[in-house]
């Protein structure tokens, strides 16, 4: 079969998937919604791979391949059609995306047991890999668009999994209004590049950004690019439209894990390399992308390092990672950027199965207030949090650092003012290394708390009353809650498999591009990154040398800070805290970004609203316009009645003098 | 020879006809009167025909007799129906069709 061929059949099984769950929920049962909400995606990630090798038998210089299924509507510049682009790129994502999300699928398997929407839950997850595989294979502005919105209904969907939670469906609302900001910023820039490029066909557009459409049209460019980058921070979760992400963690931890980790929030990243032809014919956007990837990653770690809800500090930390990605894609190292990319899904991934067997161990709670001393009790959770807390903090050789290492040399080589976004990127790396790590200090060491106790002594905490961590309110265990139960990796195999098989990517994911070594990735994504004008910048040896050993030292002087601070002088955390009050209350608030937006953003537009429905609704709409013809057509009505007598001789006279009438105007107008 | 004496007789009893159609309150009477409107223009009508010549008149007075019957019928049936129901049998009680 033709590599086109397999790239189709990737979007299709999934989406076979999450009709076959969301329709056959009945029938199926619970291990039968699991099994073929897995296969599916397995069976995807094959396919993906026979892409891959089909893909490979191209000549390099052919590695762009583009089928189309039929066409939406091609008149005159809209060519809207049902294809998709195969090239290095977009399948590098596809395997990305179905590689993580089958074994998230083999995690959930165990971890929603517990669950009565089990089955809606595999449709809704079919579904989100479904539209995500369109995102990236998307070879039009218009299948992007429609994988955009998908993927933000379907986060939706499983933020506000647990719909009787009243903190979930508003977390649900809240990421998919943000996202749909985002959503509305990427059709529009659509709209700015396909004014002059004069096709919505990727390849085409860059054809046409070559052949100079846009000379002339650097306004344009410009403005079309930057309100792709508001969708690319409203996916990515890149600052000011970052909100959503932390409050997305009431979905199921796997969710978390699978969408606002690994996958989905990396679609900013997708879509500037992807746009990379036209951010280099746009410097501006492409700084102002590099620019705020490096202000969130530095702002998300400093919140990171202060939350207690053990799910939220594994956010902000997605969220810091996303942006050392952001800023090096938006710095023009697009093979760095998704080196990250791949390595982060493996490692955040992998420590939010880990935080989710935690929680399992909890009955649910999510404080790292309350967590301590699981090392005994967990030693397998212990093993993966571990890993993947080297891997975030970037300690060799464990594959996050040498992705972020790459990422940061490439800044740094950039010179000029990159030189800045280049330290802080390191003092970035110095956070990232101390909140992942004081987190996995206080969870795992310490005293043992009762739940870790009572599973040292082979028993499952369980919840007597279930409350929501996120308020502590009571809830019942029917559907659209969390079930009873609580699944601990320990106890179950698939859980366990699929972190393995995580740690072991997480571990060594890194090798495929070690500095001076090889550069497997580089080289599988060069023919898309061809015409980029950074294709050939390379970092000198002196810079990536420096590079290694600081980004070494610092990985390893975070971890020894944490040490020191919440195990070897437990208390001297609050200290701290005394001491720095000010900062500290900065970062514990979120640096107030929910309150500046709710001051700037959402009262000023209900005020607005409110003034509108009171003024323009009322007394335009409604009593100008609606009431203005209601009473023309009444006072009509009423005159016209008032001739309806009922008197036949009336009617009669009436009847002659109109015949008169015309008589004489026809006497008048004959004489 | 003039055709203005015949179209004057014409008038006149088409005037007759609608005068008792807006006075008279017996319906009856008001079909009655309705026939010397529609016989008034007959007569126009044949007279007109002989001045030109040609049949196209007496056809339209032909057909106009057939219209005159049917109208009749129905509006002796109207008032037959009326009778029977013991209603006035007056135009201006029977209003009830009215906006």
């Amino acid at each position: 079969m033709s590599t086109t061929t397999w790239a189709w059949l990737v979007l299709a099984f999934p989406l076979a998937g999450a009709i076959v769950n969301g329709l056959g929920y009945k029938k199926l049962g619970r291990g039968g919604a699991g099994a073929i909400g897995t296969l599916a995606i397995g069976l995807a990630f094959v396919c993906a791979v026979a892409a891959l090798i089909g893909l490979q038998g191209h000549a390099p210089n052919d590695r762009a391949l583009v089928s189309s299924l039929w066409d939406y509507a091609v008149t005159g510049d809209v060519n809207a059609k049902l294809s998709i682009l195969v090239d290095p790129l977009s399948v590098y994502m596809m395997l990305v995306v179905t590689g993580v999300s089958t074994l998230i699928h083999l995690y959930s398997v165990s971890y929603m047991r517990g669950d009565r929407g089990y089955s809606r839950y595999f449709a809704y997850l079919n579904f989100f890999v479904f539209s995500m595989l369109v995102l990236v294979l998307g070879g039009n502005f218009l299948m992007l668009i429609v994988g955009w919105a998908f993927v933000g209904a379907a986060s939706y969907l499983l933020i506000s999994f647990w719909y009787r939670r009243g903190t979930a469906t508003k977390a649900g609302i809240k990421a998919f209004v943000i996202n749909v900001v985002g959503d509305v910023g990427l059709v529009l820039g659509t709209f700015f590049i396909l004014r002059h490029s004069g096709t919505l066909d990727f390849l085409g557009t860059f054809r046409a950004a070559e052949g100079g459409a846009f000379a002339g049209h650097q306004g344009s460019l410009t403005a079309g690019c930057l309100l792709l980058l508001v969708g690319a921070f409203a996916k990515s979760a890149q600052i000011p439209l970052h909100t959503w992400l932390p409050d997305a963690m009431e979905g199921p931890t796997p969710v978390s894990s699978l969408i606002h980790a690994a996958t989905m929030v990396t679609a900013g990243v997708y879509l500037i390399a992807r746009m990379h032809p036209l951010f280099e014919r746009a410097p501006a956007a492409a700084d102002t992308a590099a620019i705020v990837g490096c202000v969130t990653l530095l702002v998300a770690g400093t919140i990171g390092l202060v939350m207690t809800d053990i799910k939220r500090v594994i956010a902000y930390s997605t969220m810091s990672q996303i942006g050392y990605m952001i800023m090096a894609v938006g710095a023009g190292g697009y093979v760095a950027g998704l080196f990250h990319l791949m390595t982060h899904a493996f490692f955040k991934a992998l420590l939010f199965m880990a935080a989710g067997s935690i929680i399992g161990a909890m009955a649910g709670g999510q404080s790292l207030e309350r967590m301590s001393g699981f090392r005994r009790a967990m030693p397998f959770t212990f093993g993966c949090f571990v890993v993947g807390g080297l891997a975030l903090s970037g300690v060799p050789p464990f594959s996050g650092f040498f992705s972020k290492d790459e990422i940061l040399a490439f800044v740094g080589s950039r010179g000029g003012w990159f030189d800045v976004l280049y330290v802080v990127g390191y003092a970035g790396a110095f956070l990232t290394a101390v909140y992942t790590w004081r987190m996995i200090f206080r969870a795992f060491f310490g005293e043992p708390c009762a739940e870790a106790k009572e599973l040292e002594h082979g028993h499952l905490a369980h919840a007597e009353v279930p409350t929501n961590p996120a308020n502590g309110e009571v809830e019942d265990t029917d559907v659209g809650f969390p079930g009873p139960e609580h699944t601990i990796a320990e106890r179950a195999i698939p859980m366990k498999v699929a972190m393995t098989l995580l740690a072991i990517g997480a571990t060594f994911a890194g090798f495929v591009q070690i500095p001076h070594v090889d550069h497997v990735i580089t080289n599988f994504l060069q023919p898309t990154f061809a015409d980029s004008k950074w294709v050939d910048h390379e970092p000198s040896n002196t810079l990536v040398n420096f590079g290694l050993v600081i980004g070494t030292v610092i990985g390893l002087s975070g971890i020894a800070l944490a040490y020191r601070v919440w195990v070897l002088k437990p208390g001297s955390a609050a200290a701290w805290q005394a001491r720095l009050k000010p900062v500290y209350t900065l970062f514990v608030n979120k640096w107030w970004f929910d309150e500046a937006i709710d001051l700037l953003v959402v009262r000023p537009f209900a005020a607005f609203g409110n003034f509108a429905r009171g003024t323009f609704e009322r007394v335009f709409v409604d009593d100008t316009l609606v009431g203005g013809t209601t009473g023309i057509v009444r006072a009509g009505s009423a005159a016209v009645r008032a001739i309806q007598t009922g008197f036949l001789r009336y009617y009669a006279a009436l009847l002659l003098l109109g015949g008169a009438a015309v008589l004489l105007y026809f006497l008048i107008s004959a004489s | 020879m003039a055709i203005d004496w015949y179209l004057v007789v014409s008038a006149l009893i088409f005037c007759i006809g609608a005068g008792g159609v807006l006075v008279r309150r017996n319906p009856l009477v008001i079909l009655l009167c309705l026939e010397l409107m529609l016989n008034a223009a007959n007569l126009a009508l044949i007279a007109f025909a002989r001045m030109h010549g040609n049949s196209d008149g007496q056809i339209f007075a032909l057909i106009v007799m057939v219209v005159a019957a049917c109208e009749v019928t129905v509006g002796l049936g109207l008032i037959v129906a009326i009778f029977r129901r013991r209603l006035p049998i007056d135009v201006d009680e029977l209003r009830e069709l009215q906006g």
